[in-house]
């Protein structure tokens, strides 16, 4: 179970990046996510790896450990508050074409 | 972290135009850059005043990588030069970030005077128990027994205890992690970050492609598990106890944390003495 708190408890939501060409498939977040919500893509990415692809959407506490792990940058997670006030967060899609990336 | 990103946290410290980077699959050289990138977050330093200075290697790499003033030094040479740097700008915050090979064997003169000196510099030291860059030889780090390019029946010659050194040098802040540990790492040295002295942080790492594979130890993630499994977690040991043997236990944590004047204290203070009014002091 994460550390944190259960998923209903929660305020947040993990939210996970993945810059599939960047991976080398060392397989370190996928090891050692807390909650296990990794697992390697039956796809390539253009150097051939397979990087990891996220499994457990629910799961994902946010804390960012895979992004402490990863070798080659290419995987990190943020918390998105859950507030009713908040304005409903974007996609991963949507955030990662809004900036961030060269 | 509160507000949704789309920015990786290492991102404004690394050029990005220059990944991937070399390092191979399941090298933890990639995982300690990481850390240092969110220990330099926490540290809240600004990063004009941060300068990394690296030597020849794997890990002098980190030089080409990180979004800082930074120098990739001769093989063995990062010491001096950052000593340097340090002296001409005592404002600046200098990290030296360089491997076993570079630091201890060639460059191993330079680490213990610093030491001796205690000169202001954070030494972040990626051990993987051989030279990676050059072909796998055999470095003064590589345990008994283990096989390398240059020692096919295993290494005979008795290694480092790099805590042990940098204690009986003069470190005043000296701590060993492997790469699993990356909370610890981080919070190392972001420690080591704000303090004055000579700090020295070892980090064991994978290298999968020469000392794993030739010592058929798997790859990276497999000696990312044994970090997990067989670390033991001793803060305040004695570093006299911390050596390394082939796939032996492995003593990881925070061993000294002392405080004693810098080479600049020192400096000033001999010089102000003897010179009185006539001592200027270094003016950049």
């Amino acid at each position: 179970m994460p550390p944190t708190a259960t998923p209903a408890a929660r305020k947040f939501r993990g939210e996970v990046f993945i810059h599939a060409d960047r991976c080398k498939g060392c397989g370190f977040c996928i090891e050692f996510c807390p909650p296990q919500v990794l697992a390697a893509a039956e796809t390539y990415n253009r150097h051939g790896y397979h990087p990891p692809r996220l499994v457990n959407e629910a799961g994902c506490t946010g804390c960012d450990l895979c992004g402490l792990y990863c070798p080659d940058f290419a995987i990190y997670g943020v918390r998105v508050p859950l507030a009713a006030a908040a304005p409903k967060p974007e996609t991963s899609r949507e955030l990662a074409e809004a900036g961030g990336r060269r | 972290m509160s507000a949704p990103t789309a920015m990786n946290p290492v991102e404004p410290l690394l050029r990005s135009e220059r990944m991937p980077h070399i390092w191979c699959p399941g090298c933890g050289i990639g995982t300690t850059v990481n850390c240092f990138a969110r220990a330099l977050e926490r540290s809240k330093l600004p990063l004009d005043r941060v300068a990394l200075v690296s030597g020849i290697g794997c890990t002098g790499r980190v030089a080409g990588y990180v979004h800082l003033d930074s120098f990739h030094t001769t093989h063995g040479r990062a010491i001096p030069f950052a000593t340097g740097l340090k002296l001409a700008r005592p404002e600046m915050t200098v990290v030296v970030y360089s491997g076993d090979g570079d630091l201890i064997a060639i460059g191993g003169n330079h680490f213990i005077h610093a030491a001796r000196r205690n000169v202001d510099l954070k030494v972040i030291c990626v051990n993987n128990f051989i030279y990676g860059m050059t072909g796998g030889q055999v470095a003064p780090t590589t345990p008994l027994g283990a096989t390398a390019t240059t020692a096919p029946y295993g290494a005979f010659e008795r290694p480092f205890n790099l805590p042990f050194l940098a204690e009986s040098s003069g470190a005043v802040y000296v701590a060993r992690w492997t790469a699993y540990h990356v909370q610890h790492i981080a919070h190392a040295m972001a420690e080591a970050l704000q303090k004055k002295g000579f700090c020295f942080i070892e980090i064991l790492a994978p290298c999968p492609t020469l000392y794993q594979r030739r010592n058929r130890l798997g790859d990276g993630l497999e000696t990312m598990r044994y970090y997990k499994q067989h670390s033991v977690i001793r803060n305040g040991a004695s570093t006299r106890d911390l050596d390394l043997g082939f796939q032996s236990e492995i003593t990881v944590g925070k061993f000294v944390d002392i405080e004693r004047p810098t080479l600049q204290q020192t400096m000033e203070a001999a010089y102000r003495q003897a010179l009185q009014q006539r001592y200027a002091g270094w003016r950049a």
